[in-house]
This record gives C-alpha cells, sequence and structure tokens, in this order.
C-alpha cells in the first residue's frame, strides 16, 4: 500500500518539477508513437479501403493476413527489424539501429495491420446501397471514395485509437530496436521496466501514471473528434 | 444524402488532419537528427547490473563529457552482449563472464581486453532457510544441500553472466539441476531477484543488484566468500581488423577510460554513501587471479 502512495506523490513531484529527463522521455513517447500511427493511417487507411471495396482471386487471403497482422507480437516484430537494421543486415547501411527512426519503422509495422483491419471492417459494413446511390448520381471515383470514407468516419477514428494504442503500450520491439538507451531511445515503456529492475518501483509507478495519463488524454482527444462526427 | 456536388471537409476530420500533421512534424525532428550516420558513436552492450546499479549512469556522461563520443549503452544478458560483439554489432563490450570472453578474443571478435573490477556473488534465500546451507563455505556444496531438499532454486536462465557461473557451480557440485523446485525466469538480476523472494526460493545474486533491491526482497545472503564466487567485470574492444564498420578508435577511447586511475577512483567508491559499502572493487592493472585475496 505504501509503494502505490509513494509511486503518485513521486509521480505528481516529477511532474510539478519538470524533471527534464522525464519531460525528454515522455515527449520522445509521444513523437515516436505519433509518428508511426501517421505512417500507419497513411498506409492503413486507403489499403484497408481498398480491401473492403475491392473483389479479385487472393482477397480472403489478403483479409486474413490483415487480420493475423492485427495481432502481431511487438518481440517479433523488433527481432525482424532488428535483423535487418543491423549494421550488417541487409539496411544497416542506413545506421539506423538504436535510433528513434527504428523504433518509428518497429511501431509503424505494428499499426499498419491494425489500422488497416478496423477500416477494412467499418468500410466493409457500409451498406452496399449508398456505393449504388452515389454512383447512380454521377459521382467520381474519387468522390465515391471520399463519401464512403466519411461515412466510416468513426471506423476510421476508431482504427486510429486502435493503432495509436497499440504501440504507445509496446515494449518489446522499442527495447529490442531502440536499445533503451538513455537521452535517445528511451521511452516511457521502456523506462518503466528498467526501473523495475533496477529496484525503483516507485519510480516505475510514476511513469505508469504519466503513461496512462499520456494515453488517456491522447484517447480522449481522438474520441472526442470520433463523437462529435456523429453529430455533423 | 442529396445536393451532392463536392463534400466540405468536416470539421472532425479537418481537425484529425491538422492533429496528424502536428503529431508528423513533432515526431520527425528526432527521427532525422539520430538517423545521420557518425563516426562519434559508440555502441557499448554490456550486462544488465552495470546499468541496474546505476554506475553507468555515473561512468557514461563523464565519458562523454571528456572524449566528445556519444555512448548508445545496450544493457542486455552477458550472454547477448557477447553475442552482439560476435556479429560485429556493438563496438566495445563490459562483460562478466571471463571464460565466453576469452573464447570471443580467440575467434578474433574481441581484442584489448582489460580487467576493470570485480565484486561478488552471494546466495540468498528465505531467512527460513529450508534446505539449511546458512554460513557453509563452499557454494557447491550449497547447491547440493538445495539440490538434495529439493528446495526452490530460481535460475536466471537467460545465458547472462550469472547464469553462466551458476551453471558452473552446478557442475562442480555435480549435480544436474531438474526438477519442479529448479526454475528458469528468462529474466534480468532484479526481476529474478523479485521472483525467488515472491516464491520464497533460492538464487544465486550479484552484491550490487542484490544490495539496491534489497529493501523490498525477503531475501537474506546466506553463503558469501567462496572463491568459486568472484564476479569479474571485464572491457573489451569489438575487433575493427574483423568487423570494418565497427568505430575502433572510439572503442578504444573508452578501454582506456575505464581503466585509467580517476575512472577507477570513481568505481571504487560508488555505492559507499546509499549502501555502507561499494559495490565494486576497482582492478585495473591486476591480474584475474590476484583477485579475492
Amino acid at each position: 500500500m505504501d509503494l502505490i502512495v509513494e509511486g503518485v506523490v513521486k509521480a505528481f513531484w516529477l511532474l510539478v518539477k519538470v524533471d527534464r529527463e522525464v519531460v525528454r522521455i515522455t515527449l520522445l513517447t509521444l513523437q515516436v508513437s505519433g509518428l508511426a500511427t501517421l505512417i500507419a493511417v497513411v498506409v492503413g487507411v486507403p489499403l484497408g479501403t481498398a480491401l473492403a471495396l475491392s473483389t479479385f482471386r487472393g482477397r480472403q487471403v489478403a483479409v486474413s493476413l490483415v487480420n493475423t497482422g492485427m495481432g502481431l507480437p511487438p518481440v517479433v516484430v523488433g527481432l525482424w527489424v532488428s535483423i535487418v537494421l543491423w549494421r550488417y543486415g541487409p539496411l544497416g547501411f542506413l545506421r539506423l539501429m538504436y535510433t528513434p527512426a527504428a523504433m518509428v519503422i518497429a511501431q509503424s509495422v505494428i499499426a499498419t495491420p491494425i489500422v488497416t483491419g478496423f477500416t477494412m471492417a467499418g468500410m466493409g459494413q457500409l451498406d452496399p446501397g449508398v456505393r449504388l446511390q452515389m454512383l447512380s448520381l454521377g459521382a467520381s471515383r474519387w468522390q465515391l471514395l471520399w463519401i464512403l470514407l466519411r461515412e466510416a468516419r468513426l471506423s476510421v477514428l476508431a482504427a486510429v485509437i486502435a493503432g495509436f494504442g497499440g504501440v504507445i503500450s509496446e515494449i518489446g520491439a522499442s527495447m529490442m530496436v531502440g536499445g533503451n538507451v538513455m537521452g535517445q531511445t528511451r521511452i516511457l515503456t521502456t523506462a518503466t521496466a528498467m526501473e523495475v529492475s533496477r529496484g525503483h518501483f516507485d519510480m516505475a509507478i510514476a511513469l505508469s501514471v504519466i503513461l496512462l495519463a499520456l494515453a488517456y488524454g491522447i484517447t480522449f482527444g481522438l474520441t472526442h473528434l470520433q463523437q462529435r462526427g456523429r453529430h455533423v | 444524402m442529396s445536393g451532392f456536388t463536392r463534400p466540405p471537409l468536416a470539421p472532425a476530420r479537418r481537425r484529425l488532419v491538422l492533429f496528424l500533421v502536428i503529431l508528423g512534424i513533432v515526431g520527425t525532428i528526432p527521427g532525422a537528427a539520430a538517423a545521420t550516420p557518425t563516426s562519434r558513436e559508440v555502441i557499448l552492450a554490456t550486462t544488465t547490473s552495470t546499468q541496474d546499479s546505476g554506475l553507468l549512469d555515473v561512468l557514461i556522461p563523464m565519458f562523454e563529457r571528456k572524449t566528445g563520443y556519444i555512448v548508445k549503452t545496450i544493457a542486455v544478458g552477458t550472454g547477448q552482449a557477447l553475442a552482439l560483439g560476435a556479429r560485429g554489432e556493438a563496438d566495445v563490450l563490459l562483460c562478466h563472464a571471463p571464460a565466453a570472453e576469452m573464447e570471443l578474443v580467440q575467434s578474433g571478435a574481441a581484442t584489448n581486453r582489460k580487467l576493470v573490477m570485480h565484486n561478488d556473488f552471494v546466495i540468498v534465500g528465505p531467512a527460513g532457510d529450508p534446505a539449511g546451507i546458512c554460513g557453509l563455505k563452499s557454494a557447491a556444496e550449497a547447491f547440493k544441500k538445495i539440490a538434495a531438499a529439493q528446495a526452490v532454486f530460481v535460475s536466471r536462465g537467460d545465458d547472462s553472466g550469472t547464469h553462466k557461473k551458476e551453471k558452473e557451480i552446478w557442475a562442480k557440485a555435480g549435480v544436474k539441476p531438474a526438477g519442479r523446485w529448479y526454475q528458469e525466469a528468462g529474466a534480468g538480476m532484479g526481476q529474478t531477484l523479485n521472483i525467488a523472494s515472491e516464491k520464497e526460493g533460492y538464487t544465486l545474486t550479484d552484491r550490487a543488484t542484490y544490495l539496491a533491491l534489497k529493501k523490498h526482497l525477503g531475501l537474506k545472503i546466506l553463503v558469501q566468500g567462496d572463491g568459486a564466487l568472484l564476479n569479474i567485470y571485464h572491457v573489451m574492444q569489438v575487433n575493427p581488423e574483423k568487423f570494418d564498420k565497427v568505430n575502433g578508435p572510439g572503442a578504444l577511447a573508452f578501454v582506456d577510460f575505464m581503466v585509467a586511475e580517476s575512472t577507477q577512483k570513481i568505481i571504487g567508491s560508488f555505492g559507499v554513501k546509499e549502501y555502507g559499502e561499494p559495490l565494486f572493487f576497482a582492478d585495473a592493472g591486476k591480474g584475474e587471479n590476484e583477485l579475492g585475496r
């Protein structure tokens, strides 16, 4: 019980005193996961839309692949991204291992199938009648896509929320490709794990409180957008 | 859905786009900055105990200030650190598994290996001591008794330096540990100590990590002082002649820094203030067999 109180008090002080290292860790967490989510949206929303609206041979295989990808274990992604980015790996010349860029890559790999899957499900649920009606009204291909995306905006925002939630809470991949280097690639999840193994449980609790607050804040913002969208 | 011409950008959507763009701009800054290749970077692969004890938090900033190099400390088990070195994926190694390190040097992957410091391993367990090992002088004897009593023993199980040492002691005791009482955590030292404490089991730990975590653990030091329990740390360069992408000058600077007199002084006094005793004994320049006497 003492431990919980100690941890929450410590979190409060870290925030009040604006501990520089903690601020840096928090900002980096936000930047890495934010950018990874952005990449996942740029790739995943069009891909999910295409998969939902098109018919082609092997579509079922592609859809199952995306659905499996939604549960990609972060450590597996971390391992494969490491193998590719290591100095003597295929992309080693880029010198990206143990940088925030490597973490963005790994987290994008994790988030993209999630965003794709949610978008696909949302678009697939739209009434096919809307599509026919639009076409009969003479909508162009792009106008049609735009209307459908607007119709499915609740699902698309859910996709963004799920993708962001998936990467901001992930540790396996970031630990492996980032290395938890102080001042360079340390983010809230990896710092929390490290503080636990150091026996600094109060600090670990403090970091976890910050992480939860951050995740809640962002998700709240996105949910706000989503729910407003309902009445537009 | 009537009156369809050009749909205006819904406010919610516009705000989402704006939000993502801002996140993106903020996000690219560190990524782009850190992606620039530079020979000022030194990758140090090391064991968890040097990081978890806080020693590297003191030494690394000093090294960076002194030399201008930027160190990426990758704290993993010694097994993984040596494996990274063997593949040329790190520049310099700080480990505590002398036999495995010598193999790496002999294979040509590592070079310029120097003794830095030592502390010792201790066998810890519940105060009740169900196997009755308290005060034994021999670690192997203690392990034999634990196995005979089938008392819970939590092993690191991660091929770390501590795990290698533990296997060495089992071999010396002539016991092949197996069965329900022998549990492999597959975790770092801190986590393994927590597990041993929760399960009221025995485990082998380095003294530094134990001292750092002691106040949260229900574990006591039961066996210590056996010569076989020495925990010896060496620093070594990954061989730049074998791996062209290794930062040779940076690694050399780090090795020199670790054995320099001023650094050794800091190592020898590290932890005295917090724990009342030093966590490491500085040994640069000594021979390995002069230790522990």
